[in-house]
């Protein structure tokens, strides 16, 4: 019995050709990640992890409708996303708006994709999918358009980075400075929507936190730097994808345990270590006496 | 580097005949101000008097309703690289992915599109500037680990990045401890009379300046008084200006107001109050109003 449970979470026969034929679903997994690494430092920096799961779960509803109306997947998970994304980054500018435009949102977009997989008359496999992930064999088009999509995502962050993260961490001075703060809460809010789109065709939209927002935060406990926490980040993110995947390869389970597990796993140890070395004061001040705070 | 030899003793900002409106509510009207090449003046007034509304004026995000601003001798332009703007402190939490020399370097390069390559000469750039501040020994510390003050200390130099000729404070010291208060309100001084800046000191109490400005803008109830603070911070000017009596008392070397119809930025205890972001919530508080602690 406790073996069967096992081979049914692990099962590794036939690993070697399992890998080839699933290789796409390692790259796109690959991809994601750097996506998910780099985004999700500025989903942390901006205090939009909540807006995250509000956004994936419109994105869950788009794909849904996709679904139904055989427009498909991704076109209606994007869709969804880019719907969502820009009505938290019109109407809620304040966080303490967001944060209740979101609330409304997010069970709205539970409802509608239920909905819409329930008049589904294909295959229930697929509709689980879209909530808690799947590697469904990523073809070649899937793939394509996800790099494709990626590419924008990690472009577009690259050459707003800095007046992105001078609004996120001060935007009272970058407004003085003629940083155009509300044209980039805007533009990232649209960047956040593609990534979760993508993410969601893997990870499935309940978990699409695991990869956006948990390797930032366990990056963040460990270093300061904006070098080191985005290499981190990214880092986290492709081990915990890359690694979900290749566990997963084998079992009759869907992907998302592995990766969230792998995921959590880094953020626990990152968390440890911060808090040790943070306990013995060193924090990089120079002379600084242990614990003392002047 | 700097044109400040060209600046010595010119105006930096000149308002003439500015007027403030929302609506039929006037902020102020008729302001007429210049502030000079290494002018320290400090602007208080109660919340909502319009005292964060005119540094935005400054800073090119609102417009006048009616008069005229320039700065440098051109009318102001939204981002502006040579306005220095300091707002209140706000804690970073650990969210934040910046070390004390980032949060200058973004003075430097914060504003600016494209792929943030690293630069030598620019490190050298932030290094001066930490070291002006006095923030040499926590140059490479998160930001989320560093008390008010230290957050405030690179703020300035933050500020200082962009080679101001202006800087603005907006509250720069709230929430700072008495050390603290003291501290930053020195390394503003000692950096206005360095590189001959012209500061405008917005602050509900203005005590821990009281010894460094030049002159007080006062703002109350859609009118105003500039002058120095011993021309300025009088009973009788006061009550005027309320239209009130007031009674200014000096003691040990402070100010402290009493009788303020509107007595809204009273902290008569120092404690201060949470400004909202617009400084326009009114804070209860009885009608002694503590420009002192």
């Amino acid at each position: 019995m406790s073996g069967d449970l096992w081979s049914q979470i692990f099962n590794f026969d036939n690993y070697g050709e399992l890998l080839v034929l699933l290789q796409n679903s390692i790259i796109a997994g690959a991809v994601l990640g750097v996506v998910g690494g780099l985004i999700g430092v500025f989903v942390m920096s901006r205090d939009m992890a909540f807006a995250v799961h509000g956004i994936s779960e419109l994105s869950f509803a788009g794909a849904s409708a996709g679904l139904l109306f055989g427009v498909g997947v991704v076109e209606g998970s994007i869709i969804g996303s880019l719907v969502a994304a820009a009505l938290i980054g019109i109407l809620g500018t304040r966080a303490r708006d967001r944060n209740s435009i979101i609330a409304v949102l997010m069970p709205f977009g539970l409802g509608l994709g239920i909905l819409c997989l329930s008049l589904y008359p294909g295959r229930s496999a697929n509709k689980f999918g879209l909530l808690t992930g799947q590697i469904v064999a990523v073809d070649d088009p899937k793939l394509n358009s996800l790099i494709a999509i990626s590419i924008v995502v990690v472009l577009g962050l690259a050459v707003a980075w800095r007046p992105l993260m001078f609004s996120s961490v001060d935007a009272d001075v970058a407004a003085a400075r003629g940083v155009p703060t509300r044209f980039l809460s805007l533009y990232f809010m649209l960047l956040l929507g593609l990534a979760v789109a993508v993410s969601v065709q893997i990870v499935g939209s309940l978990l699409v936190l695991s990869i956006l927002v948990t390797p930032a935060a366990a990056a963040l406990r460990l270093s300061s730097s904006p070098v080191l926490v985005p290499l981190l980040s990214t880092v986290f993110a492709v081990v915990s994808l890359v690694g979900g995947i290749m566990l997963a390869l084998g079992g009759a389970i869907p992907i998302s345990p592995y990766v969230t597990t792998i995921s959590f796993l880094i953020y626990v140890v990152c968390r440890v270590v911060g808090g040790v070395r943070q306990r013995r004061g060193n924090t990089g001040r120079v002379g600084e006496l242990a614990g003392a705070r002047s | 580097m700097t044109t400040d030899n060209l600046l010595a003793g010119q105006p930096v900002l000149r308002l003439a005949g500015a007027s403030l409106s929302f609506g039929n509510r006037t902020l102020w009207s008729g302001l007429d101000l210049t502030v000079q090449a290494g002018e320290f003046i400090a602007v208080i007034g109660a919340n909502g008097s319009g005292k964060t509304s005119l540094l935005k004026v400054i800073l090119g995000q609102q417009q006048l309703t009616s008069g005229t601003i320039e700065f440098l001798g051109s009318p102001v332009l939204r981002g502006n690289r040579r306005i220095g703007y300091i707002p209140q402190q706000k804690l970073a939490d650990d969210g934040t992915p910046l070390r004390a020399r980032d949060l200058v370097g973004l003075g430097l390069v914060g504003h600016r599109f494209g792929i943030p390559w690293p630069s030598t000469r620019r490190r050298k750039r932030v290094d001066t500037l930490l070291d002006s501040v006095g923030a040499t020994a926590y140059a490479d510390v998160s930001i989320s680990h560093l008390s008010g003050g230290e957050q405030q200390r690179l703020r300035v130099g933050q500020a200082l990045a962009g080679d101001p000729a202006l800087l603005l404070c907006d509250e720069p010291l709230l929430s700072l401890d008495l050390n603290y208060q003291r501290a930053v309100s020195e390394l503003i001084d000692q950096q206005r009379r360095e590189r001959d800046l012209g500061v405008l000191f917005v602050t509900h109490d203005i005590n821990p300046v009281l010894a460094m400005v030049d002159r007080v803008l006062y703002l109350a109830g859609g009118r105003f008084r500039i002058g120095t603070p011993d021309e300025v911070l009088r009973s009788d000017v006061l009550s005027e200006l309320y239209g009130s009596p007031v009674d200014v008392i000096r003691s040990q070397g402070r100010v402290i107001v009493v009788g303020t119809p509107d007595g809204a930025h009273g902290h008569p205890d120092g404690v201060a109050a949470h400004h909202d972001e617009d400084h326009d919530g009114v804070t209860g508080s009885a009608g002694s109003q503590g420009l002192g602690t």
